[in-house]
């Protein structure tokens, strides 16, 4: 049972209007879509979750679950599940309890709770901690008992606040990996916050990114990251991330990884030299990240480059090596709003 | 300190020579220590060994001098029926009054912790009772309860509920309901306090879970804050019962045990005994009598404050 979400033109204010933590936010889910809300930390991506789940009432404009509007309606109506990021379990209760509290506020009958606790501690491999308390807990076993008590009711919405920032960074991954995979076997419509970039693009279906209580983009993650719609949202994600160059009235904007050595990109139809003096290098994973200034097509700006494993191009720090980006891999930011804009001619 | 002449000694040496005495733990921890153990052996300490010796003697106001004469003070207060009506009554009205207290402590608590204007003059007023001396609250509570002008007799004759006035402490079961108020009205801020920090120390998070885990007003409040709060409330409470078990204030200036020993409870029955009556060895053995109660209380309270961390 998956439900479609939609906000429209939400707001959300604190302080009597001082605090403008969502500022006119229009979202629509697609049913059991697993949609990724992203920003930096204060951009008020939390408060929309929250005000989904009817934790906080919206100042203005709509919440919408299935099509119906729910503003006004308590969490509890609105057949929605969350995961919070500190988990939220109870602690005076054993994991079995945790997990079929929701099915007892609904007053299921108790062998029916019991067995539909059993199934959610199942599904998540937890079924031997049914008897502990949520202190004697591994975090990674913590995050599963409160997923278990997520689904256990069956939701037509999950609601995650970043799960997984409690995790160790190697338990992250994997756990990133099993959240995928457990979603797309239940199929929920499912909004994720994270702050998390690597998280964002490897679970979202789409990507909401998120700046100052406003939405930047919306899209596939390929899209977000290939095609940002403005300066914020390049350079908020990729990591190293987009370079920007200052060039009259309009930014230049390229990946770090569509910055390469210039005898390495074959034609010379589409592609636009600079000439790079190199700074400083760092190998990370393999790749060589060239962090240098580049000259030639607009105004001198500090630049990465990420060259990947197979560039085998001897490059020293203090040394200048012409550099090339294949025309279709710019982008044009206006340089007062920083949207983007269409091409400009770049070869003059 | 700042002379010219340590100025101009080398620094490290200055600081070793201040550091002597001032840095050493082992010389500060029993200075500091020091008022606090003199403050004890003083005034908690030999009294206590006092009242213990005194209830085994025969001494009174009149005659001081100490006699041993083993167990007949207490073969007398057991044949006492007041000592035994004191007892009763020590133990119905805290317990009473500490059943009071939780529910109108926890109400106020979870009033207080929520937002609202004017938040402060509520809180304010709610503490008022604790920061009153006893002494000087028990009074007001006796103009209060007056036979003849008490404003709340006033009211209620005014709005037809009695042709008469209540005589609220001249009858058995209103004096006793009387003390009881009192002393629930004078515990009942600290344990609002009390159960506020534990409310407080709740994480937000686990509240909100439970409004999405679908827990109306009273399953949450069952399920989840009073489990939570209950080594909080458990500490209010003993320490309410212990404040209220060992007051004999209240009793003394409202009732002085009457009608017919009816509010006599142990502290103010050891005080007219031992003060009043002159019968120092008499009250002492009374008094005694809370020693064991009162141990049993306190290793309660530091049991469940061990509880409490475990969480």
């Amino acid at each position: 049972m998956a439900l479609e979400v939609e906000v429209r033109g939400l707001k959300k204010q604190y302080h009597h209007g001082d605090v403008q933590a969502v500022d006119g936010v229009d979202i629509r889910t697609r049913e059991g879509e697993y949609l990724v809300l992203l920003g930096p930390s204060g951009c008020g991506k939390t408060t929309l979750l929250r005000t989904i789940a009817g934790l906080e009432e919206a100042t203005e404009g709509e919440v919408l679950i299935g099509g119906n509007v729910v503003n006004g309606l308590p969490p509890r109506a609105r057949q929605v599940a969350m995961v919070f990021q500190s988990y939220a379990l109870y602690p005076h209760k054993t994991v079995q309890q945790n997990i079929a509290f929701p099915l007892k506020a609904e007053k299921m009958p108790k062998d029916e709770r019991e067995r539909r606790a059993r199934w959610a501690a199942e599904l998540l491999g937890i079924e031997s901690l049914l008897a502990r308390k949520p202190r004697q807990l591994s975090g990674g076993e913590r995050q599963r008992v409160a997923l278990a008590r997520a689904l256990v009711r069956e939701p037509s919405v999950f609601l995650l606040d970043e799960p997984l920032s409690n995790l160790d960074a190697k338990l992250r991954a994997s756990a990133r990996d099993e959240l995928k995979q457990f979603q797309e076997g239940v199929g929920t419509t499912t909004i994720y916050v994270t702050h998390d970039q690597a998280e964002a693009m490897g679970l979202g279906d789409r990507i909401a990114v998120m700046y100052e209580g406003k939405l930047r983009q919306i899209g596939p993650p390929r899209e977000v990251y290939a095609d940002p719609a403005d300066t914020f949202v390049a350079t908020f994600l990729g990591s190293p991330p987009m370079n920007l160059v200052e060039r009259g009235d309009h930014l230049l904007g390229f990946r770090p990884e569509n910055l390469l050595p210039a005898e390495l990109i074959s034609g010379d139809g589409d592609k636009i030299t600079a000439s790079l003096k190199v700074a400083r290098i760092e190998y990370l994973s393999g790749d060589r990240h060239v962090y240098g200034t580049l000259n030639g097509i607009g105004a001198e700006s500090r630049v990465v480059a990420r060259l990947p494993a197979t560039v085998t191009t001897p490059l020293e720090a203090g040394e200048t090596h012409e550099f090339a980006i294949n025309e279709q891999d710019l982008r044009f930011f206006d340089a007062e709003t920083g949207k983007q804009t269409d091409a400009q001619p770049v070869r003059t | 300190m700042s002379s010219h002449g340590a100025a101009a000694e080398p620094p490290q040496r200055a600081l070793r020579e201040r550091g002597k005495l001032a840095d050493r733990a082992g010389f500060l921890a029993p200075l500091f220590l020091l008022p606090a153990v003199v403050y004890i052996i003083a005034l908690v300490a030999l009294p206590l060994l006092l009242a213990l010796s005194f209830a085994f003697s025969d001494v009174t106001v009149g005659d001081p001098s100490f006699d041993w004469v083993g167990l007949r003070n207490f073969d007398a207060i057991f044949d006492d029926p007041v000592f035994w009506r004191s007892l009763r009554n020590t133990f119905v009205f805290t317990t009473i009054a500490m059943l009071l207290t939780i529910v109108v402590a926890k109400a106020l608590a979870m009033i207080l912790v929520a937002d609202f204007r004017f938040k402060w003059v509520v809180r304010f007023l709610v503490l008022l009772p604790w920061t009153t001396p006893v002494a000087l609250s028990a009074v007001a509570w006796l103009w209060t309860l007056d036979s003849v002008y008490s404003p709340i007799d006033w009211v209620l004759r005014s709005l037809g509920f009695i042709e008469s006035n209540s005589y609220f402490l001249g009858k058995d079961t209103l004096a006793a309901a009387s003390v009881i108020a009192v002393h629930t009205w004078r515990i009942v801020p600290l344990a609002t306090v009390i159960i506020m920090a534990g409310l407080i120390s709740i994480p937000d998070d686990v509240k909100d879970a439970a409004a999405i885990d679908g827990a109306g007003f009273w399953r949450r409040l069952w399920e989840i804050t009073l489990p939570l709060t209950l080594p909080v409330i458990a500490v209010a409470t003993l320490f309410g019962a212990v404040l209220t078990f060992t007051d004999m204030t209240t009793v003394y200036i409202l009732t002085r045990g009457g009608p017919e020993n009816a509010t006599q409870v142990l502290p103010s029955y050891a005080f007219l005994k031992g003060i009043g009556s002159g019968d120092l060895a008499q009250g002492a053995a009374i008094a005694v009598f809370l020693f064991p109660l009162l141990l049993a209380a306190a290793v309660a309270i530091l049991r469940s404050v061990r509880r409490m961390e475990t969480f």
